[in-house]
């Protein structure tokens, strides 16, 4: 046994040990600031290569592996925890506190894990420490979606573990490496991780617990599990082709989804699925362009996703609500936190100057270079997509729009500063990408900044804009549909507002009507078996003495047949 | 006989297969002689404890694969009576000595609490006998004396559960179904030896294994396999032959529960493993039929009717019988496959089960004694009112649901393993689903004890530091057989190796 060099997880897992022999206070807090910016220290002198080998029942397990691709996402994993326990620093509840650093904790130790059995461990760690963020608003409701959400989670590890099992039978290894799609133990690794990732058609599981967590469990939420995921795949999977196209898929379904949502903080558990989708596609093409742009749209993703969370949660928190429906005008006494707000928003819709723009457009050129042209349509739709429902649609409907009369006091002030922290790193990522560039886990020759981009990108956002304000002015269109015109195809603006509504209401029809029956069927099937496995069911009465008997009976008789045939 | 004079030259230790459960045996009427509860007690503990030593010692002699041989009375085998000690069952016997004598200071106050004063003498007497016919079962290698301490064993079993009328009244009727079941399982047993008997003309197992090998067509053999089968399974609560557990471990005392959850079940499927693999060898084409047709769907039967009742009680101690009735099921799962790395997956399930169910079934008698029930509904809020019991009891549901880092997770991953090297991929699948059925009703009850609000003006302590010591140096054995497995992987692959090498030579 060899704990060299330290797994920095444990630093986590110390001082969430520390934290609950602490009195309840500043001092807890304070604990939960430190021990990110510690970790990240360490992180940062971590020497490259495997350590920290552990024997486990016969298999040799790599506790540290550590290379350019775990450092980064190890080193904004510590950021956002640094952040999410800034921005919590209000919050008086040992659980959160406890299930904060443990979550964050977890989530390290799986990027750095170099085997896979390691890796389950910690991939359940992070399921389970972050449940609590649900629960702790004690709720019902809370309480069954917190429920909800941790059997899925389980459900993936579990997965993994079958996957893993099955690998060690053909090969022998548990290596956490490169792998190629076809057997079934690979398709299980990669089901696992596309459930943690949110895939199409496995994603429900986010948009419906993210908006139910506290109001800083949420901030913390949105950093962890989702980009442990795309590591995961960036790790296994990467230059898989099927990822691309299930990638695209996710940073346009979910557009539609967002737009007709009246619940702020559903609306960015939307937009966070389709921002993993760019991720995606980016491990899917697997270049060292396209791998650059996963883990560096990941950074920045992390960054401005817990500032529009953090902002409309300190809006939530001074309001009681985050209905769209709601809100509006809260940029008279919440100056900053709309300032903060905008900084997100143009962060997410990868205006010039904010961090989105220079991530982004790795990927988008990636795929353009790899002649993915559809796929590339598809982004540059979803692209505006996000400029439509987070870029707009959250801070407008929120600090703008029409006065909802609410006069709420400016967000705390350690909500202030997580806020204003993280907005500055969003621009200085924006303005200085160099310094992140130099973090990526391949060598970067790439300008962000050349006209092509610039002025692309522009014509984009603008087009979008203007479409926007002429559409508020003319003022016919409703809520719904104006999300549509976003997308600044001129041609297209006639007819696809009314297409895309319909697609949109067919795709939620669809998914109502089957969770509906799915639901029937379960609590049907549940109730069909507490009939017969209940207390008072058939199977769990207590027999009379004689039918135990009759058993005996059956099952001699059916072993003497057996016997004699 | 020479015998006689062989006596005399044997040491101490060559003694000790015999010792292990005269100790206990003699100790049981003393305490009825003494009949002061506390002498009772001490005899009972310094009884066990002997007893938890020398199977130490003798685990340790055969760990490299030896067999220590001893004859009764100097009477030479196969005429005499032989105990006969391998890896199998010097493992069990270090389980069962070894719970029980962490169970006795645990039972002192639990004991006080739930079982009337006057028969306190008689409980320590009984559950003397009852841990010596169980020692006995599985030590002794001549097929009659298996018989001889099983009913010793079961009917002090009948005694101890009947005590629990104290505080529920249905353990008397739980007690009296117990008997009659396990009264015709023992009678089956012993028409199985009968069978036995007539077509070899001996009883001792390494005897027998040798006579049986060339009369795998004899009818009488056969029957009398069924019986010994059947007779057995309903000892081990094999599914549906588990009928009379679930009401007798949930009326009969705490402390009695535990024992019996953690050896007596454990000690049945020894004697299964032993007949199966040592006597009869499990090439013989109606026993691979056995193994094939019933064992293997009843396993896997248990596995998820057993768990899936399980998650629907609303009673704490029947929750976890029923869960005992679906972990039996893992075992017979490991026995149903016979190969080398499912029986000792068998084994160590057995030895892990063991020590987990212990560890629950403890926290439940601490909930009984400070809160008067075991009903879910009563145990609302707990987590924060007796928080070393109820962390014992996250620790143990989790080694129950097979969470890596537990003992749970060791026999449940080479019982897939074992699966997956009969490339029998959909049962891994099976063994990982039920799994997730333990996690229903561990989770059920972790909630209530931690997500609910405690009553309004409820104040409950935690337990007396005598029962939490014994419930936490179970819990940490949990862990700690999770995260080294040196000892208890040795012992089941050595014992395996003994079971699958057969008594034949």
């Amino acid at each position: 046994m060899m704990i060299d060099p330290f797994p920095p997880a444990f630093i986590f897992f110390i001082g969430a040990g520390l934290l609950l022999c602490m009195p309840k206070g500043n001092l807890r807090a304070l604990i939960g600031i430190i021990v990110p910016i510690i970790t990240a220290l360490v992180i940062w002198e971590l020497p490259n290569g495997i350590g920290s080998e552990l024997e486990f029942a016969g298999l040799a397990l790599e506790m540290m592996r550590v290379d350019k691709l775990s450092v980064i996402f190890g080193l904004v994993f510590c950021l956002a925890a640094f952040l999410g326990n800034l921005y919590a620093w209000h919050v008086k509840d040992t659980i959160q506190q406890v299930a904060a650093l443990g979550y964050a904790g977890s989530a390290i130790g799986a990027v750095f894990a170099g085997d896979f059995i390691t890796l389950f461990i910690y991939w359940e760690g992070t399921a389970i420490a972050s449940v609590f963020l649900i629960w702790a608003r004690r709720t019902e409701g809370a309480f069954y979606t917190g429920m909800r959400y941790l059997v899925i989670q389980i459900a993936s590890g579990v997965i993994l573990l079958a996957g893993v099992v099955l690998l060690y039978r053909e090969t022998g290894s548990i290596t956490f490496e490169k792998m190629e799609l076809g057997t079934l133990a690979t398709w299980l690794i990669f089901l696992s991780f596309g459930i943690k990732c949110a895939f199409p058609l496995l994603h429900n599981w986010l948009q419906d617990s993210y908006p139910a967590a506290t109001i800083t469990g949420t901030v913390i939420l949105s950093a962890f599990t989702t980009k442990l995921a795309v590591y995961a795949l960036a790790r296994g999977f990467p230059g898989t082709e099927l990822l691309i196209y299930i990638g695209a898929v996710m940073t346009v379904f979910p557009v539609f989804l967002a737009e007709i949502e009246n619940d702020l903080r559903r609306v960015l558990a939307y937009s966070l699925n389709n921002q993993l989708g760019f991720m995606v596609v980016g491990v899917g093409i697997g270049t060292e362009m396209s791998l650059n742009g996963t883990a560096s749209h990941a950074f920045a993703h992390i960054l401005y996703k817990a500032l529009l969370f953090m902002s409309v949660g300190a809006v939530l928190f001074r309001t009681g609500t985050s209905k769209a429906s709601e809100l509006g005008g809260l940029y008279r006494t919440m100056p900053l936190t709309a300032i903060f707000c905008l900084v997100g928003a143009a962060s997410i819709s990868a205006f010039p100057l904010f961090s989105g723009f220079v991530t982004k457009s790795l990927i988008l050129d990636a795929s353009a270079e790899n002649h993915y042209m559809i796929v590339w349509g598809m982004l540059v739709f979803a692209s505006a997509g996000v400029l439509s429902h987070s870029g707009i649609k959250i801070p407008f409907f929120t600090f703008f729009a029409h006065d909802s009369g609410k006069r709420p006091a400016e967000a705390p002030t350690h909500m202030l500063w997580a806020m204003g922290i993280t907005a500055a790193l969003c621009i200085l990522v924006g303005v200085f990408p160099e310094p992140l560039y130099a973090l990526l886990p391949y060598k970067v020759d790439y300008h962000a900044y050349t006209t092509y981009h610039v002025v692309g990108q522009l014509q984009l956002l603008l087009f979008a804009l203007l479409a926007f304000v002429f559409l508020m002015r003319t003022g016919i269109h409703p809520p719904e549909v104006r999300a549509i015109n976003l997308d600044t195809d001129v041609l297209y603006r006639r007819f696809l507002p009314t297409l895309i509504t319909r697609l949109g209401n067919i795709i939620s029809g669809v998914w109502m009507l089957g969770t509906w029956f799915a639901k029937g069927k379960a609590d049907k099937f549940v109730k069909t078996l507490h009939n017969s496995h209940g207390p008072e069911g058939r199977m769990a009465r207590v027999w009379p003495t004689g039918a135990m008997v009759l058993w005996i009976a059956i099952i001699l008789s059916a072993t003497l047949i057996v016997n004699f045939i | 006989m020479a015998g006689s004079t062989i006596l005399p030259t044997l040491g101490i230790i060559d003694q000790l297969p015999l010792l292990t459960i005269a100790v206990p045996l003699v100790a049981g009427p003393l305490c009825v002689l003494f009949g002061n509860k506390h002498i009772a007690w001490v005899l009972a503990f310094v009884a066990s404890l002997i007893s938890f030593l020398f199977s130490a010692h003798m685990l340790l002699q055969v760990l490299d694969g030896d067999v220590l041989s001893y004859h009764l009375g100097g009477w030479a085998p196969p005429l005499g009576i032989e105990y006969r000690v391998d890896a199998a069952n010097a493992f069990v016997l270090f389980l069962i000595s070894g719970i029980s004598t962490v169970i006795l200071p645990y039972a002192r106050k639990s004991v006080e609490h739930e079982i009337k004063k006057v028969s306190h003498t008689l409980f320590y007497c009984c559950y003397l006998l009852c841990f010596t016919g169980l020692l006995g079962v599985v030590v002794t290698g001549d097929a009659f004396n298996v018989f001889v301490f099983l009913e010793i064993s079961s009917l002090s079993t009948y005694v101890l559960i009947a005590m629990g009328a104290e505080r529920d009244r249905r353990a008397l009727t739980s007690a009296y179904d117990y008997l009659i079941l396990g009264t015709i399982g023992a009678t089956f047993f012993v028409i199985g030896i009968g069978f036995l008997y007539i077509a070899t003309g001996t009883l001792n197992m390494a005897d027998l294994a040798v006579r049986l090998a060339g009369m795998e067509g004899n009818r009488t053999v056969q029957a009398g396999f069924a019986f010994i089968v059947v007779g057995m399974g309903l000892k081990a609560a094999i599914y549906p032959l588990h009928l009379w557990l679930p009401s007798a471990y949930t009326y009969a005392s705490s402390v009695v529960t535990v024992f019996l959850a953690a050896t007596a079940t454990k000690a049945a499927i020894y004697v299964l493993l032993r007949f199966m693999f040592s006597v009869f060898q499990p090439e013989f084409v109606f026993e691979t039929h056995i193994l094939t047709f019933i064992i293997m769907p009843l396993a896997i039967l248990a596995m998820f009717a057993a768990s899936l009742i399980a998650a629907f009680q609303t009673d704490l101690k029947r929750l976890l019988a029923y869960s005992s009735v679906a972990q039996v099921g893992y075992m017979i799962l490991g026995i149903g496959l016979a190969t080398k790395i499912s029986l000792s997956a068998t084994i160590i399930h057995l030895f892990n089960h063991g020590i987990t169910k212990a560890v629950l079934f403890m926290v439940v008698g601490a909930f009984v004694m400070q809160k008067g029930s075991s009903f879910a509904k009563n145990l609302n809020g707990l987590g924060k009112q007796m928080p070393w019991t109820c962390a014992a009891f996250v620790i143990g549901g989790l080694s129950l649901i097979g969470v890596p880092g537990t003992a749970g997770f060791i026999s449940k991953w080479l019982l897939i393993d074992a699966a997956l090297e009969e490339d029998l991929w959909w049962l891994a699948l099976l063994i990982v689903m039920s799994s997730l059925l333990a996690v229903v009703y561990v989770w059920k009850i972790v909630e209530v004890l931690y997500m609910k609000q405690p009553e309004e003006g409820s104040v409950i302590g935690e337990v007396s530091i005598s029962m939490l010591i014994p419930m936490w140096i179970l819990t940490i054995a949990c862990i700690y057989f999770g995260l080294n497995t040196e000892l208890t992987l040795t012992s089941a692959n050595v014992a395996a190796d003994g079971l699958l090498g057969g008594g034949a030579q």
